[in-house]
Formats: C-alpha cells, sequence, structure tokens
C-alpha cells in the first residue's frame, strides 16, 4: 500500500531530531546554535513531509486512509494509524506551527537543549494524537502531551509559573482519568480498542450516557469549556512565547477533536441527551469569558479568555448536529490555531523587549513599530471575526448551524461578535494608539526579520482563507457528513420513540 | 469592465498600503486618485448601460460552501447597484483629488490614501453584492475603513475613543444584521438574492419561532436586518457614534459619514424591497425610525457650535428622510434623496473642510465669522450646498436645487401615505425641515458674516480648549484666512454641479414617469403599493409646507445671527434646561455609559474576580492544590533541574518500544 511508511514518520521525525540534539555534547554556545538549528530543520522536514501527505490525501473519500496497523499488546491494542478528513487539517496546523514555534523560541538561553527537544516530543505527541486509530494509543498521546507542555510551562515559564504549571496539570489529569476508566470500559464491551471498530459499535444509550461524560470530562477541560477553564489564562500567562503558541493552537484543539471523533459518532444518542448542556456551556462561555476579557489588564490573558469564548463558538457549532455547524467549527478550530497562535506570538514580540505583558506598560508603539502595528491589526481583525479574515467564516457558519437547531443559542451567541470587538479593539487602543509616554518605549525597536518571518505566513494564511476557505470545508466535509449520518439517525429514532 | 470598477481601489489600496514607502507620498497620491478616476469614468458609463436596459450579472469566484449554504462571490449589476456606483465613485474620486490639497501637510499620506481606497473597494462590495453574505463582507469592511480613517490621527486619545465607539456601535447593528441572515436562510435554504426574492411571496403570513416567540416571517427577518440598516445609517438609539466620527479628517467625513457608508442602510432597504413588500409591520418600523431620527437629530443641530458636528447631525437627520421615504413604499424616493444628498453633503463638508484649514484647523463656529470676504469662493460653495440642503425651488414646479426636488417628495409622500406611523412621520419631517433650514443658515451667518469672533462671547473661559484644534496646533484662527488651492475648489465645483443640478436633471427617472423603465426589477413594488399615485392628490398646502417652513427657519435664523445678535443667548436663557438637553444631545452618551459600558466593565471584572477567582478556582483546584503544592513544592525544590530528564527517558523509552514491536509487527 502506497505512503504506508508516511504517518509513522510523521512520529518519528521530530523524534530523530530530539536524538540528534541529546547527542550533542556539553552547554557551550555552538551546542546552542546547533540545537536551535537541528530543531528547526527537524521541524521543517516534518512539515514538508506532512504536505506530502495532504497531497496523497484524497478528500472524496469519507474513510480513514494511509492506514499502517501493528499488532501491539496480545492482538488487542494495537499501533494504528490513520487520518481523515477531520484529522488531516490538525495534523498539517501542528507541522506548520512548529518551525514558526521554533523560530520564536530563538532568543531562549535557558537549557536550551532541553527546551527543543520538549518541544519535539511534544510534536510527536500531537500529531499522535490525530493520527492515532487505536483508542489506547490515542490516549497515551493525548495524555503524554501533558508531559512536556508541564515541563515547559514550569521550567521555561514565567513567575508563577510552578502554580500554574500544577494547576493545568491538576485539571487535564483529573479528566483524564475518567476517560482511562471508559477506554477500558468499551475494551471490555467490544473486545478491542480499534477505533475504526468502535465507530460501527453500537453502545446500549443508557452506557452512552456514562461513556460520554467520562470522555467529556477530559475534553471540557482541554477545550476549554466554562467553568472549567481557569487554567487556561494562568498557564497562558506563565508559559514562554512559543508555549502559549502551541498551548492555544494546537493542544485546545484536541478537545474539540475528540467530540467530533469520539462523543458524537460513537455515543450519538447521549449527544443529543446532552446537547442543552452543552449549548448552554457554550453560550456561558462566549458571554462570561468575553466581558472577562473586557476587564484584563494583561495581554495574555485577555487573549485566553478571548479563546474560551471562541471555544464556545466550536463546541456550540459541534453539538448543533447540522453540517454548517460542525463544519464551521473544525475551520474556526482551524482559523483560531493561526489567529490565537500569531497573537501570541504579537505579544512575544512586546514581552521580548521590554519583559511586560501588562497592557499598561504600553502605548503608542505605533510610532516605533509601524509594521507591528499592521500585523497586529490584522491578526485582531480576524479574532474579531470580520469577513475577508479566516475567522468570520467559522464564526458565521457555526452560528448559521446553531440558529437553525436553537434561536436562543445563536441569539446570545452572536452577543459575543459585539463584546469581541469591544475588547479587542480596546486592546489594541491600549498598546498600539496613543502616544509614546513610557521611557523604555522610546527607543523599541520594530519587528526583527526573524519575527516578520514567523508572523508572515500566518498572516498570509488568515487572509487567503479568508477568501477562499473552501480547501478545509471540502477536505473535511465527506468525513463531517458521516459522522452528522449517525448522528441525525439518533436524532430521528428519538424523534420516533417520543412519538 | 465591472470587476475594473469594483477592484481597482483595491489594486490602489495595494498599492500605496504595501508599496507606499518606496514609492513615496506623490505616487501613491497619484496611483489611488488616477484608479478611482478610471472607476470614475466607467460607472457613468455603466450607469447609462443599466439604466438602458443592460443588466449584468458577473461571477467572480466561489466564497465557501456548506450543506445547502452557498455563497459566492459575484457582482449583481442592475439600476440599485448603478446608482450606488455612480455616487460612490464620484464621491470618491473628488475625496480623493481633494485630499492631495487637505493632506499636503500630513505626515502620513500612504496611509491615508491607501484607507481611502480601502474603503471605496469595500464599499462597491457591498453595493455590487448578490447575496447577503457578500454584503456583509462590504458591510463590515466599510465599518474596518471607517475605524481606520476616524482614528487616523491616532496620537488623539478623543479619536481613538471614536473609532472603537463607531466600530462597536456598528457592531450592535451588525448584531441584528447576521441574526437576519440566519433567520433568512432558514427561511429559504439561501443567502443568494435572487432565490430570497423568488421565495419571498410564497413565504408571506408564514409564523416562525425564534426566541420564545411566534412572529411573522418576514417581519422578524426585515426588523433583524433593518437593525443593522440603523447602525450603519445611525438611526435614533444607534445614532451615537457618527457626530463623534466627525474626529476624523474633514474628508473622510465627506465621503464616509456623508456621501457614502452611511447611507448603506438605506441601499440595504431598497434592495430588500422585496422583502420588506411583505411585512407592512417592518416599514412601519422603517418609517417610524426614520421620522423620528429626521427630527430628533435636526434638534441637536440647533444649538451645536463645531462646525463639522452640525452638518454630522445634518446627516443623521437627512439620512431619517430617506428611510422615511423608503418606510411608506417609496423605494425610488429614498434613493432619489440619498442620491442628491451625497452631493450637496459631500460638498458642504468639503467647503467647510476648506474653511477650517483657512482658519488653522479651527472648527469652533464660534471663533470664526466674517469669512466670505477672506475666502469668497469657499463661500459661494457653502451657500450652494445650503441652498440645495434646505430645498430651495419653485413650489408646484421641479425647478429648484437637488434637495428640493428629492426631499420635499419625500414630505408629499408622508402625508400621502395611509401606513401606520404616516401621519407622525409627516409632522416629524415637516417641522425638521424648518430646522434644517434654521441650522444650515445659522452655520452659514455664523461662519460667514458679521466680524471675526462675534459670539466667542458665549465660550466657557478659558477659551483654549484643546479639543477644538486639529492634530497640528498652529494657530486660533487669529490671522487672515486664505483660500484654499485649485486642487480643492475645482473639486468643490464639481459637487456644486451636483448640488444645482443633480435633482433637476434625473428626477424623470428616479421618481417621475420614467421610474417604472429606469428601476426596472431591481425595486420592488407590491400590488398594494399605490404611494406615487397617492401623492399626486394631496392638498395645496401640503405641498407649499416644506418651502414655507424652509423660509421660516431662513427668517427667525436671519433675525437671530444677523439683526439681533443677542437673540441667542436671550433665547438659551428663557429655556435653560431644553437648552442643555439639546447641547448635549438629549444625553445619550452619558445614558448608554451608565446602562451599558460601565455595567460591562463591571460584570466583566465581577465575573473575572468572584467568578472565576473566588467561586470557580476557590472550590476547584486552589482548594485542591494548596494541598498538593505543600507536598511537591519541597520536592521539586530537591530534584530540580533532573526531574524532565527522567521524563524524556521515559518517553524514548516507550517511543523505542513501539518501534520495536513495528518492526517486529512488519516481518
Amino acid at each position: 500500500m502506497s505512503g504506508s511508511w508516511i504517518l509513522s514518520s510523521l512520529l518519528i521525525l521530530p523524534l530523530i531530531g530530539a536524538a540528534f540534539i541529546l547527542m550533542l555534547p556539553g552547554d557551550t554556545e555552538a551546542a546552542k546554535r546547533n540545537a536551535r538549528w537541528i530543531a528547526l530543520f527537524a521541524t521543517l522536514l516534518t512539515f514538508v513531509l506532512s504536505l506530502v501527505a495532504w497531497g496523497r490525501f484524497d478528500p472524496s473519500q469519507s474513510g480513514f486512509q494511509m492506514i499502517e496497523e501493528h499488532d501491539w499488546f496480545s492482538h488487542a491494542i494495537l499501533y494504528k494509524l490513520g487520518v481523515d478528513g477531520v484529522s488531516m487539517p490538525f495534523v498539517l496546523l501542528t507541522t506548520l506551527l512548529m518551525p514558526i514555534s521554533i523560530v520564536a523560541s530563538w532568543g531562549i538561553e535557558n537549557r536550551v537543549k532541553a527546551y527543543m527537544v520538549a518541544f519535539l516530543a511534544l510534536e510527536t505527541l500531537m500529531i499522535g494524537v490525530f493520527e492515532a486509530l487505536d483508542l489506547v494509543l490515542f490516549y497515551l498521546f493525548f495524555e503524554g502531551g501533558l508531559i512536556p507542555m508541564f515541563l515547559i510551562i514550569g521550567i521555561w515559564g514565567h513567575g508563577n509559573r510552578v502554580y500554574a504549571a500544577f494547576k493545568f496539570f491538576l485539571y487535564t489529569f483529573t479528566g483524564s482519568v475518567l476517560m482511562l476508566l471508559a477506554i477500558m470500559y468499551m475494551y471490555w464491551t467490544a473486545g478491542t480498542t480499534d477505533i475504526t471498530v468502535l465507530l460501527k459499535t453500537a453502545f446500549d444509550p443508557k452506557v452512552q450516557i456514562w461513556l460520554w461524560l467520562a470522555f467529556f470530562a477530559s475534553f471540557a477541560v482541554k477545550m476549554p469549556m466554562w467553568p472549567v477553564h481557569t487554567w487556561l489564562p494562568d498557564a497562558h500567562v506563565e508559559a514562554p512565547t512559543a508555549g502559549s503558541v502551541i498551548l492555544a493552537a494546537i493542544l485546545l484543539k484536541m478537545g474539540g477533536y475528540g467530540f467530533i471523533r469520539f462523543s458524537l459518532p460513537m455515543f450519538p444518542d447521549a449527544s443529543l441527551y446532552f446537547t442543552p448542556l452543552v449549548y448552554a456551556m457554550s453560550v456561558i462561555a462566549i458571554v462570561y469569558t468575553s466581558l472577562v476579557a473586557l476587564a484584563q489588564e494583561n495581554m495574555k490573558k485577555l487573549i485566553a479568555y478571548s479563546s474560551v469564548a471562541h471555544m464556545g463558538f466550536v463546541t456550540m457549532g459541534i453539538f448543533s448536529g447540522n453540517a454548517q455547524g460542525v463544519q464551521g467549527a473544525v475551520y474556526l478550530m482551524i482559523s483560531h490555531g493561526l489567529v490565537a497562535g500569531a497573537l501570541f506570538l504579537c505579544v512575544g514580540v512586546l514581552y521580548d523587549r521590554t519583559h511586560s505583558l501588562a497592557i499598561a506598560s504600553y502605548g503608542g508603539i505605533v510610532q516605533r513599530m509601524p509594521l507591528y502595528a499592521v500585523a497586529f491589526m490584522v491578526f485582531t481583525m480576524a479574532n474579531v471575526g470580520l469577513p475577508g479574515t479566516s475567522g468570520f467564516v467559522g464564526e458565521f457558519l457555526t452560528l448559521v448551524g446553531a440558529f437553525q437547531s436553537n434561536t436562543w443559542v445563536a441569539f446570545f451567541a452572536t452577543t459575543g461578535v459585539i463584546l469581541s470587538a469591544a475588547y479587542a479593539l480596546y486592546l489594541y487602543r491600549r498598546v498600539v494608539f496613543g502616544v509614546i509616554e513610557k521611557s523604555n518605549l522610546k527607543a523599541i525597536a520594530d519587528l526583527s526579520p526573524r519575527e516578520i518571518a514567523t508572523l508572515l505566513p500566518l498572516g498570509l494564511l488568515v487572509l487567503y482563507y479568508g477568501v477562499h476557505p473552501q480547501p478545509i470545508i471540502d477536505a473535511s466535509s465527506a468525513s463531517l457528513d458521516v459522522i452528522l449520518r449517525t448522528f441525525e439517525q439518533a436524532v430521528t429514532a428519538t424523534k420516533t420513540a417520543g412519538l | 469592465m465591472y470587476d475594473l470598477i469594483v477592484f481597482l481601489p483595491l489594486f490602489g489600496f495595494l498599492i500605496a498600503g504595501v508599496f507606499g514607502p518606496w514609492i513615496g507620498d506623490r505616487a501613491s497620491e497619484y496611483v489611488t486618485s488616477g484608479f478611482l478616476g478610471i472607476c470614475f469614468v466607467l460607472s457613468w458609463i455603466a450607469f447609462f448601460m443599466v439604466a438602458g436596459g443592460a443588466d449584468a450579472h458577473v461571477p467572480v469566484a466561489n466564497w465557501f460552501t456548506s450543506g445547502k449554504l452557498d455563497v459566492a462571490w459575484a457582482l449583481r449589476i442592475d439600476t440599485l447597484t448603478a446608482v450606488m456606483l455612480v455616487v460612490v465613485t464620484t464621491v470618491s474620486f473628488v475625496v480623493h483629488v481633494y485630499s492631495i490639497g487637505y493632506m499636503s501637510e500630513d505626515p502620513s499620506k500612504q496611509r491615508f490614501f491607501a484607507y481611502l481606497s480601502l474603503f471605496t473597494f469595500a464599499m462597491l462590495m457591498l453595493v455590487t453584492a448578490d447575496n447577503l453574505v457578500q454584503m456583509f463582507f462590504g458591510w463590515e469592511g466599510v465599518g474596518l475603513a471607517s475605524y481606520l480613517l476616524i482614528g487616523f490621527w491616532y496620537q488623539k486619545p478623543s479619536a481613538n475613543a471614536a473609532a472603537i465607539k463607531a466600530f462597536v456601535v456598528n457592531r450592535i447593528g451588525d448584531f441584528g444584521f447576521a441574526l437576519g441572515i440566519f433567520m433568512t436562510f432558514a427561511l429559504t435554504g439561501s443567502v443568494s438574492f435572487d432565490q430570497i426574492f423568488a421565495a419571498a411571496p410564497g413565504m408571506a403570513g408564514k409564523t416562525v419561532h425564534f426566541i420564545g416567540f411566534d412572529w411573522d416571517a418576514w417581519t422578524i427577518a426585515c426588523l433583524l436586518l433593518f437593525m443593522g440598516a440603523m447602525g450603519k445609517s445611525a438611526q435614533f438609539l444607534l445614532h451615537t457614534w457618527l457626530p463623534d466620527a466627525m474626529e476624523g479628517p474633514t474628508p473622510v467625513s465627506a465621503l464616509i459619514h456623508a456621501a457614502t457608508m452611511v447611507t448603506a442602510g438605506v441601499f440595504m432597504v431598497a434592495r430588500l424591497s422585496p422583502l420588506f413588500e411583505q411585512s407592512p409591520v417592518a416599514l412601519s418600523a422603517v418609517l417610524i425610525v426614520g421620522a423620528t431620527t429626521a427630527f430628533f437629530a435636526a434638534t441637536i443641530g440647533l444649538v451645536q457650535n463645531d462646525i463639522k458636528r452640525v452638518i454630522a447631525y445634518s446627516t443623521c437627520s437627512q439620512l431619517g428622510y430617506m428611510f422615511v421615504g423608503l418606510g411608506v413604499g417609496g423605494y425610488g424616493l429614498g434613493m432619489f434623496h440619498l442620491f442628491t444628498h451625497a452631493f450637496f453633503k459631500a460638498l458642504l463638508f468639503l467647503s467647510a473642510g476648506s474653511v477650517i484649514v483657512a482658519m488653522h484647523h479651527e472648527q469652533d463656529m464660534r471663533r470664526m465669522g466674517g469669512l466670505w470676504k477672506e475666502i469668497p469662493v469657499t463661500f459661494w460653495m457653502m451657500t450652494i450646498g445650503t441652498l440645495a440642503l434646505t430645498g430651495v425651488g419653485i413650489p408646484f414646479t421641479s425647478i429648484g436645487f437637488a434637495g428640493f426636488v428629492s426631499k420635499d417628495p419625500i414630505i408629499e409622500a408622508a402625508f400621502a401615505s395611509q401606513r401606520f406611523g404616516a401621519t407622525y412621520a409627516f409632522w416629524c419631517v415637516a417641522i425638521a425641515a424648518g430646522f434644517t433650514s434654521f441650522y444650515s443658515w445659522r452655520l452659514v451667518f455664523m461662519t460667514f458674516f458679521g466680524e471675526r469672533g462675534q459670539f466667542s462671547s458665549w465660550m466657557p473661559a478659558p477659551a483654549h480648549d484643546d479639543d477644538a484644534h486639529g492634530h497640528d496646533d498652529h494657530g486660533h484662527g487669529d490671522g487672515k484666512a486664505h483660500e484654499s488651492p485649485l486642487v480643492m475648489l475645482v473639486p468643490l465645483a464639481v459637487l456644486a454641479l451636483g448640488a444645482v443640478f443633480a435633482g433637476m436633471a434625473f428626477r424623470h427617472e428616479f421618481i417621475g414617469e420614467g421610474a417604472a423603465e429606469f428601476w426596472r426589477k431591481s425595486l420592488s413594488f407590491g400590488p398594494e403599493n399605490d404611494i406615487l399615485e397617492r401623492m399626486e392628490h394631496i392638498p395645496a398646502l401640503v405641498s407649499l409646507s416644506p418651502t414655507l417652513a424652509m423660509v421660516l427657519g431662513l427668517v427667525i435664523a436671519a433675525y437671530m445671527y444677523l439683526v439681533d445678535r443677542k437673540a441667542p443667548e436671550r433665547l438659551a436663557a428663557m429655556f435653560p434646561a431644553l437648552y442643555r438637553f439639546l447641547l448635549n444631545k438629549w444625553y445619550f452618551d452619558e445614558l448608554y455609559d451608565f446602562l451599558f459600558v460601565r455595567p460591562a466593565f463591571a460584570i466583566g471584572r465581577a465575573l473575572w474576580k468572584t467568578g472565576d477567582g473566588a467561586i470557580i478556582d476557590g472550590l476547584g483546584p486552589d482548594g485542591v492544590s494548596a494541598r498538593v503544592l505543600d507536598v511537591t513544592r519541597g520536592a521539586v525544590r530537591l530534584q530540580s533541574g533532573f526531574i524532565y530528564q527522567y521524563a524524556f527517558a521515559m518517553l524514548l523509552g516507550a517511543a523505542a518500544f513501539a518501534t520495536w514491536y513495528l518492526f517486529g509487527g512488519a516481518r
């Protein structure tokens, strides 16, 4: 079978890079430089390889492609990889953002080798989450990602990093223990952890409720949904720039991916049953965290709360159970990966210069940093969901989806459109506009070529996918249609039973 | 050709915006203005072609398709679009040229011209839209350009505040617009105009469920969509951003906040006339909101002292007239007033800009006076604009300045209409016509007649409040005023031609006997819509009433500001509460601040500190992790620097293990 090596190679390539870095002797300047270049090279190679995979991917097929399968433990737990229209865009998002994160980390001087190894390991684990076709394998990747992220925040973070790291770990770990129990139960019932088989297994609706809740506990924390979101602002504030980028762009998407991959198709009856709960939590997330964002005094916290609000649109779209809602949710996740990643890079640019995240320590920097002002404006507008940027398409589709399902939900969620404009422009005004009064800003330098290299690709993609979003929508639509059909069958069955 | 009209300004924006620093100020100005010149010529050609019956539909590309939701990029060219093309490109071209003179001392010319062209592109996308979502693209695009241009002088805190206010208040309108789009899609399964319009009559009387109530389908859809129009066109309740938007450079006020962007709401209702025809309730709402705005904005205009704010409130009021025209079912009336208003209001704003430049960036009329001798050309231009705005003409004929030909029929139509709210609307717009005349002539008399600083005694001491000054603070209007250069005066003359003749030249097509042939299918009139016929049979006194109101306003203004100059103060002292109420714009800003702005921040803070902090964290992780931290902190300190290596060793081990199995299995 052609391409049967490609998905494994995506997992192994970053690890090979990590191995090379570990072999570098000493802690000299040369070793640091080499570690950076090796990491960049490995992530770029992975990105190129993922493009090859993208080239071989057939979006018209709804099933999994490029499957690799090997026995692992006693013929029950498999090493099985594959991608479909839902996972392929996320793999690409991951491999795209990794080299950008590495470049953004060029200024790290403390334990460079370990830092790069942590990121490379993280990349393998993140790609693994989206490629795994075995539930246990998925679980290992899903939870394994915690370790390097925990270390990145705990070692290379700022100020109160230990508190943030533990909060992050505690929240996510609690959720995942419940998921592990559910996985064990599913293995005893179905006799396998092969996801392709489980997708065809019909679980008893009563059992579904419990399984759904167990998975929900884990995914809701990862999203994060209100009210289990409070780890995210702290984690972002303390994380180094690249850590924030990966956290916002990729790790947050694992929850949404999980809902689409597992909750909807495997537990359709329970998903239908719990839709009101998810709607309520989504709408509260949108309104509540948008208002909280308005009151923030720290740039990273503001963007973190804005992320929670956007993830509210995602969960709302996923559980609307129609094509616009679910496709919009996938699109919004990809778009948010680009936009939030870029916004954290923008914050990092300022932090590198002044070592402050407080909004009040800036003002008027457009006078010294016109290029930066342009870049920040583009991503701010994308965050606000201005048509013509990728942010619009996802928000619009999820709202169209929700409206057809429940007008109250759409009504309140649409208020988020007003609030997002308020908090985002208010942030921009305080940081960028006005007159420079702080003495340390008087000589602040505009974007360096290296910073332009990180922001430009994201900016171009945000604009390109704002005008021409169809490639991403088409890639996922065939696979999503199958998932939606399962869900619709449950809806029809419930309706008939109710009559 | 239509592609060129729409996309040339985009290229102009890209060239000036991206390559501006390399090609320089001059080249940026010439490229953007030159492109707009081409658009201007092509648009007039298109106008006459379309008026002759050559509608067009130009597909550009697919935007996105999801399920049965299909959104295209396409240009829809019919009479309604052609009218807007002419208005937008003409005013935009004139403003581009004028700005070469007006902005000659500004250091950021490339940025300014790039934004102007970006705005023009978005506006053209809006008026050529083939579906609701593309219209929304243009709609928000002009909002972005407006935001950028209001805040163009980013050093000024007031400009930044005004920019955000404009964007956010417009977003409140867009909230309704978006819900209207969702509703329309839920009803018809499409967002494309052709399909919506085809489905509209078949769904008349259908009810839908929306946020807990059953509504008439098109009534709720139209009301939601109209909310967008109210935001963009600064109608009553959502008007507060427009006066503040005057913080932007004056050419921007002329282009965006007088002639084009703010009329987008009027265009939208006209474009969606097949939907509004299905709902008398929605049309009544349009009528009542428009009439209220026309009256209320005019009352505020009576007492303002900033030359630009007077014209801004006048714009707000005139937009209300347009909505009254639409609300009675006379879509051609509303569009005609939009068309003529674009010329004379742009003329008034650009003339005001010429005054402001002559006065060294002074905007307070109390510091002006007697300017007609020093800047005679500007004076005459301003007078022509005022004659047009106040509606000077010969009653019972169609001979008169542009505003006479387009505004007076709206007042007559309000009287003739049987729609709910029409009588209220008639009194509102008839009285507002008198107010319009008063504040317009008051502006002319205060600025150009009498002596310099004749009313400066009204100013609160000390007289050097700084927000009346422009960005470059070099003088207080004490020196002699100088007439503007030709590059600014010629554009004024072009607009003056429109202000004089636009009404008489196009009356036949827009609202006369040729209307049906001119608009064809671009405007929809239901079988019960007989407004044009009714207008034939109104009493002579009603036809005369706008002219009477206009003369009355002129006479009172002349008495108070030319003859007895103490009269305004006496009047203000006689009704102090009313005066303050009007001067403070009915206290809307204060009310909204109290009702929405402060609570939003307060609630946000409370949710953050109490909701997230005390409740969620206090009961959740902090309670638990406080214990965990006590224990582990010691452990971490002991092993710091080693723990991560263990983790990696573990991870690598796992990876090696997996690889080994992988090859083992492959064998």
